[in-house]
């Protein structure tokens, strides 16, 4: 279901649409095409922006906004006390930890899942190829029961994962599966054969062949996928309600923490936490805007 | 593309790697799945009835019934919502040259990465009547969200946002502007060249954008927990209910809703490889 995030090649673009365009205010009739593509707004497509832009402020901006004053309420002090507080930053520790233990599994395994899915051939590939994408379609609490139902309490091999940390990292292993390997797959199959080719009649051998000539250009998709997943594990919740017993010091993770401190009416305190999280996500779709970038000019 | 020599040969590597794949995703996925199953048709003992009557049983309880009616119906509200806006925001930020295009384009794929439970308490924070920034006015003028359906609605709308767009704008750039300018300097509207241009060549993008914001807006569990009362009868979508019956001991129960639920999202899953086929041949 990401096939149209960020690392797939980016679409061919209307010729024309280079440099040039940003110095040159549009001086031509309303409608028209001012250099290849863009249209100056006209009264309705600018009454279509208004109404876009008011409603996106309703829904997102003043909301997200609303979480930053809240933070910033108590000021600086209030804040970084919140933060470092010895219980919360356990559970912002123990997020981060298990976010970058399942993203860099996830960048081994997705690479050489998506590696088999692509280059190997045999009878019921289509159907893994399908799996690969039931941990995005399942709302999440499902995901957790999923997890549960073979890992839980009534397991029929007897472990049960829950109030644990292996099960926190189970998990997240489960709902960030398909990041890497969505990102990678679509590289892989624009991959030339040609320079393939041309490594193995120099003498290389295969597995020199991936490392020197393959992996290179599928890091940028491996750093891309591997970022969105670790924004998704970091901000997890759902999966984790069931499993993650939330015992503090233990098993608490940070989106967990929010939710306890808004029991707990303590709004800021929610807020503190959450202004981390959000930060987390805008740091990672500005990478991937960035390595997009990179990829397209590149390309 | 024909399977060049080197790329077909098969050495002990390969199959190790197969082997390892299909047992990963056996093991995380496939079988847990297939437990589900298990427990929704077969429910360890507790007493419970097991087979497909016991199932549809547990489903026409009137509270299962209440929170799957309510999540159709948020569901459907914010399908139509993203589905508007995003086509107009698509257009506009594709199309149209206004200064802050570009952090307007970045800023729209925001929602997907924020935490839904920030999302719930961005929400809470903004518009409960208690302590949000506009609640109390709103409440003055006797407009309530949190707690309500509207704010169940805006939650999911929120999680969901940037689908539809993700889908739209690739299309939108791929295709240019050649039919669209040759369309207006024929004489067509603006409406005439989007209903007749612009619409059938993004159509399988919007379809594919639906199918995948309804995916998403079935399931939407941590905003929506966050903004809504989430008690029987009150606020309760089918994945609250979810976690309510799994915490109260009625297992049963929440396998039974959460077996549903897996079934819209294959469902869901089988549509769009089924669009995309379509699209691409």
């Amino acid at each position: 279901m990401t096939q149209t995030l960020v690392a797939s090649p980016p679409p061919a673009r209307p010729a024309g649409r280079g440099p040039g365009r940003a110095g040159r205010p549009g001086r031509r009739g309303r409608g028209s095409a001012a250099n290849g593509g863009l249209f100056r707004l006209t009264p309705t497509s600018g009454l279509g922006l208004g109404v876009a832009l008011v409603w996106f402020s309703v829904l997102v901006m003043l909301p997200l906004a609303a979480v930053i004053g809240a933070a910033a309420e108590g000021g600086w002090a209030s804040f970084w006390g919140t933060l470092t507080d010895a219980q919360t930053f356990a559970a912002l520790r123990l997020t981060v930890v298990e976010a970058f233990l399942v993203t860099v599994v996830n960048a081994f395994v997705g690479t050489v899942v998506a590696w088999v899915l692509v280059r190997d051939h045999f009878w019921g590939k289509r159907v893994l190829d399908v799996v690969i994408d039931i941990p995005f379609a399942l709302p999440t609490i499902v995901a957790g029961l999923v997890l549960l139902s073979l890992w839980g309490p009534d397991s029929p091999v007897g472990v049960n994962i829950v109030n644990t940390r292996e099960g926190i990292f189970l998990a997240l292993l489960f709902v960030t599966l398909p990041f890497v390997v969505r990102t990678v797959q679509p590289v892989l199959i624009e991959l030339d054969a040609d320079v393939e080719e041309a490594a193995a009649s120099l003498g290389a051998s295969r597995f020199t062949t991936f490392r020197r000539v393959i992996l290179p250009s599928l890091v940028p998709a491996i750093a891309a996928g591997s970022s969105l997943g670790f924004a998704r594990a970091i901000s997890e919740f759902g999966s984790l309600v069931l499993i993650s017993g939330n015992t503090p010091y233990q098993t608490e993770v940070a989106s967990l923490k929010i939710l306890k401190f808004l029991e707990g009416d303590n709004q800021a305190g929610a807020a503190a936490v959450a202004v981390l999280l959000l930060l987390v996500a805008v740091v990672t779709i500005v990478a991937l805007d960035l390595i997009s970038r990179r990829v397209a000019r590149r390309g | 593309m024909a399977e060049t020599s080197i790329r077909s040969r098969k050495g002990p590597v390969t199959y190790l790697l197969r082997i390892f794949v299909i047992t990963y995703l056996a093991v995380l996925v496939i079988w847990p799945l297939w437990e589900v199953g298990q427990q929704t048709f077969f429910p360890p003992d507790r007493g419970a009835g097991g087979g497909f009557g016991a199932f549809v049983e547990r489903l026409s309880d009137p509270s299962v019934s209440y929170a799957f009616n309510l999540t159709a119906t948020v569901a459907f509200w914010s399908v139509v919502i993203n589905t508007v806006f995003g086509v107009g925001i698509s257009l506009l930020i594709v199309r149209y040259r206004f200064p802050g295009r570009r952090i307007l384009s970045v800023l729209v794929d925001l929602p997907m990465s924020v935490s839904p439970v920030v999302v719930g308490l961005a929400l809470v924070l903004a518009y409960s009547t208690g302590q949000g920034w506009f609640g109390s006015a709103l409440a003055s003028v006797g407009f309530y969200i949190i707690g309500t359906t509207p704010g169940l609605i805006m939650a999911t709308a929120f999680v969901s946002l940037p689908l539809v767009i993700r889908e739209v704008v690739p299309v939108l750039e791929e295709i240019g502007t050649d039919a669209e300018l040759a369309a207006s300097s024929l004489g067509a509207t603006g409406w005439q060249t989007f209903r007749r241009i612009t619409l059938p060549s993004i159509k399988w993008a919007v379809v594919y954008g639906v199918v995948l914001s309804m995916a998403r807006s079935l399931g939407e569990f941590g905003a929506v927990k966050i903004v809504s009362p989430g008690a029987e009868f009150r606020g309760e979508t089918a994945t609250l209910l979810i976690q309510n019956r799994y915490t109260n001991y009625q297992e049963p129960t929440a396998y039974a809703a959460a077996f549903v639920l897996v079934l819209a999202s294959v469902l869901a899953l089988v549509v769009v490889s089924l669009i995309r086929k379509e699209d691409h041949v």
